[in-house]
């Protein structure tokens, strides 16, 4: 019996499609769907899981309030802190870089993630540390500054690491601006920097959007910066997890607080799609 | 002045390139960098080529051509497994780990591949009952002899008369403190808690680890190592959560701040200890007056072990005093067997830091098996990192 058009179009998609939803099924749905069933279990004597239907590692969770509270300053504010410093960056490559730099520009943003984040982490403990900036700024005479394990030396190592998830959704949305409007908008009286404000940077509203909830996604499960350059003082979900499996071995707490992180996760992508879809007035909002 | 100028230099192309160098063999970081990376795991395999020269002595028995290692940061010396490669053919894999909390977890939760790891003195029982290791066929590793070993460090691998776990070396948890930094003498665990608020404040590290760290807040207050009577702990509590905005870094990876004079004292355990001292001699080690730990590790063999055969093979090799001397030479930390002491140079068996007089020893405290597992602990520390 020949295929139909539809049932031909059918088996196209399925056989598209079927390489990542069975990658997914079995690495994202499967272990949530464990994580789920060890969240309600308890603690074995030595650690560990034991089976159980029991709530009370929910009801344990302000035990890890302040990790929370952390997590959720930290990320908003290092998402905005990237925001600023990538938004010129990202206007000057769309806009105002020559286009035969262009192409060259754009790499050199994107070749950091050539070397892994744990060796350029590094590299910053060397730089913060007394042998770095502290040493040269003792040369001129001021003496026993300490950089590394603050809270700054965190929030730079954010800044450092996301940059690039930043610059480049801003760096797209601006490229495909229609120079004309810019044009039709100066024709109209408006001054360059009212042209900004009423036209660029609207227009630019969902690449930025996608940029914070990328980098805010991320942060809400940043570990190794913290650790690295903020001493192990700074205490972040993602740290609490890794002390719940790896340390005190208790496995079902720390499902329950993964689990609920993946909700604040999705409750952060929804309000941020909801806020994008409202700016750009439209339903056609391609997110990340 | 000179010597001023070299160590606040910046660092030397030559100093980046061996710390690179380090970082590839995942030994940059004791109880840390690699702990830090979630994982705790990086697996470097130290020899390659396959058995050539298989020795007549394993020809019985197919050892297979690799093995793993689960072990600590700087605890071996890599000529070693080189040498054992070279005898039996078998690459050795080496998984360095944070704490002791971390292998358990790991060999809890089933598939590690190790054939042979290195526990401490109070993990074993509770790996014995859990069912998570062997006890030792005594007939695989001929070169082990009891009656050379000191029973003071070597009992608690026997568990119910049945040998679990054969003796790696001993040592203690002290205070390294750098005395061109610093002006006071540190001589308790009392004085590092003060001192750590005032001359070293911003200066000071404590392990991430809660059974020294909460263990030495606690001897400071005159209270048992191994408590775990809530009022106790609540004090312990209190005093780290004072201590903590003073602090440089929870950290068992001391040894790279220490050496970068980014940190002035810290926590630490004999055989950093003896490294540190060894190239940097204005860092001292000392044993607090007031007490602290004391401790054994262990080589034991994993229920799991994928390759019982080579993971004996190499117990049985590290069981030579021969190959253990060099060992113990490479990594500072003391024996409990009289045929390596015997081989030692006489400025190892003379190092107060190595080999301690038995009047500082009498204070310190082995650490008990349910320190390890005690809940009200482990929140205790979490509490303590996020306040």
């Amino acid at each position: 019996m020949p295929l139909t058009m539809t049932t031909k179009r059918r088996l196209v998609t399925t056989a598209l499609l079927a390489p990542a939803s069975v990658w997914l099924f079995v690495f994202l749905v499967l272990p949530f769907i464990a994580m789920v069933v060890f969240s309600v279990g308890e603690r074995g004597p030595a650690g560990g899981y034991q089976p159980a239907f029991t709530l009370a590692q929910y009801a344990n969770l302000p035990a890890r309030a302040a990790a929370y509270w952390n997590t959720l300053m930290l990320a908003p504010v290092g998402a905005f802190l990237c925001l600023i410093v990538a938004y010129p960056t990202a206007y000057y490559l769309a806009v105002k870089a020559p286009p035969r730099y262009r192409l060259l520009l754009v790499s050199l943003v994107v070749v950091p993630f050539w070397t892994s984040l744990l060796v350029r982490t590094y590299a910053w403990m060397y730089i913060l540390g007394s042998r770095g900036i502290p040493n040269l700024l003792d040369m001129i005479g001021i003496a026993d500054v300490r950089l590394l394990n603050t809270s700054g030396a965190v929030l730079l190592g954010i800044v450092y690491g996301y940059l690039p998830l930043m610059i480049m959704p801003i760096y797209v949305s601006l490229e495909k601006l229609d120079r004309r409007l810019l044009e039709a908008s100066a024709d109209l009286g408006a001054k360059p920097v009212s042209t900004f404000f009423s036209v660029t940077l609207p227009l630019s509203l969902p690449g930025v959007m996608t940029g914070v909830a990328l980098v805010t996604i991320l942060l809400l499960g940043e570990y190794l910066i913290p650790q690295l350059l903020g001493g192990g003082k700074v205490f972040f979900i993602g740290n609490a997890l890794v002390d719940l499996f790896l340390q005190s071995r208790n496995w079902p707490f720390g499902s329950a607080i993964a689990v609920t992180l993946v909700a604040v996760v999705v409750v952060v992508l929804m309000v941020a799609m909801r806020i994008a879809w409202r700016i750009s007035g439209t339903r056609q909002v391609d997110l990340v | 002045m000179s010597k001023w100028f070299r160590e606040n230099a910046p660092i030397s192309a030559r100093d980046l390139t061996e710390e690179f160098m380090r970082l590839k063999r995942g030994s940059v970081t004791r109880r840390h960098f690699l702990g830090v990376t979630g994982l705790g795991l990086a697996a470097a395999v130290l020899a390659r080529q396959p058995g050539l020269f298989a020795s007549e002595a394993h020809a019985a028995e197919d050892l297979g051509s690799t093995m793993s290692l689960a072990t600590w940061p700087n605890y071996h010396d890599p000529a070693t497994f080189e040498a054992f490669t070279a005898a039996t053919g078998v690459a050795v894999e080496v998984n360095v780990f944070g704490s002791n909390e971390e292998m358990l977890a790991k060999l809890q939760a089933g598939g590690t591949g190790w054939d042979l790891f290195v526990p401490t003195n109070y993990t074993i029982s509770t790996y014995v009952s859990l069912g998570l290791i062997d006890p030792i066929d005594l007939a695989k590793v001929p070169n082990f002899d009891p009656k050379t070993q000191n029973t003071r460090f070597t009992n608690e691998g026997t568990v119910d008369g049945k040998v679990f776990a054969l003796p790696k070396n001993w040592g203690t948890t002290g205070i390294a403190f750098n005395s061109d930094k610093m002006k006071s003498k540190v001589t308790s665990w009392k004085d590092f808690f003060e001192l750590a608020m005032t001359e070293a404040d911003g200066r000071a590290m404590v392990h991430d680890y809660q059974l020294t760290t909460i263990g030495n807040a606690l001897v400071s207050l005159g209270f048992s190592f191994n408590s775990v009577k809530a009022e106790e702990l609540a004090k312990a509590e209190e005093l780290l959560i004072k201590v903590k905005p003073h602090l440089y870094a929870i950290n068992s990876d001391y040894q790279p701040s220490m050496r970068a004079s980014d940190a002035w004292m810290t926590m630490c355990w004999t055989n950093d200890g003896a490294q540190l001292n060894r190239d940097i001699p204005e860092i001292q080690f000392v044993l607090g007056s007031d007490g602290g730990e004391i401790w054994s590790d262990f080589y034991a063999v994993p229920k799991s072990a994928a390759n019982k055969p080579a993971g004996y093979a190499l117990l049985n090799f590290l069981m030579d005093p021969q190959n253990a001397v060099k060992e113990h030479i490479a990594n500072g930390a003391p024996t409990t067997d009289s045929r390596v002491m015997s081989l030692l140079p006489a400025d190892i068996t003379g190092n107060k830091i190595v080999y301690p007089d038995e009047a500082a020893l009498t204070p310190l405290e082995f650490g008990a098996a349910v320190t390890l597992t005690d809940p009200a602990r482990a929140e205790l520390m979490a509490r303590f990192k996020s306040a």
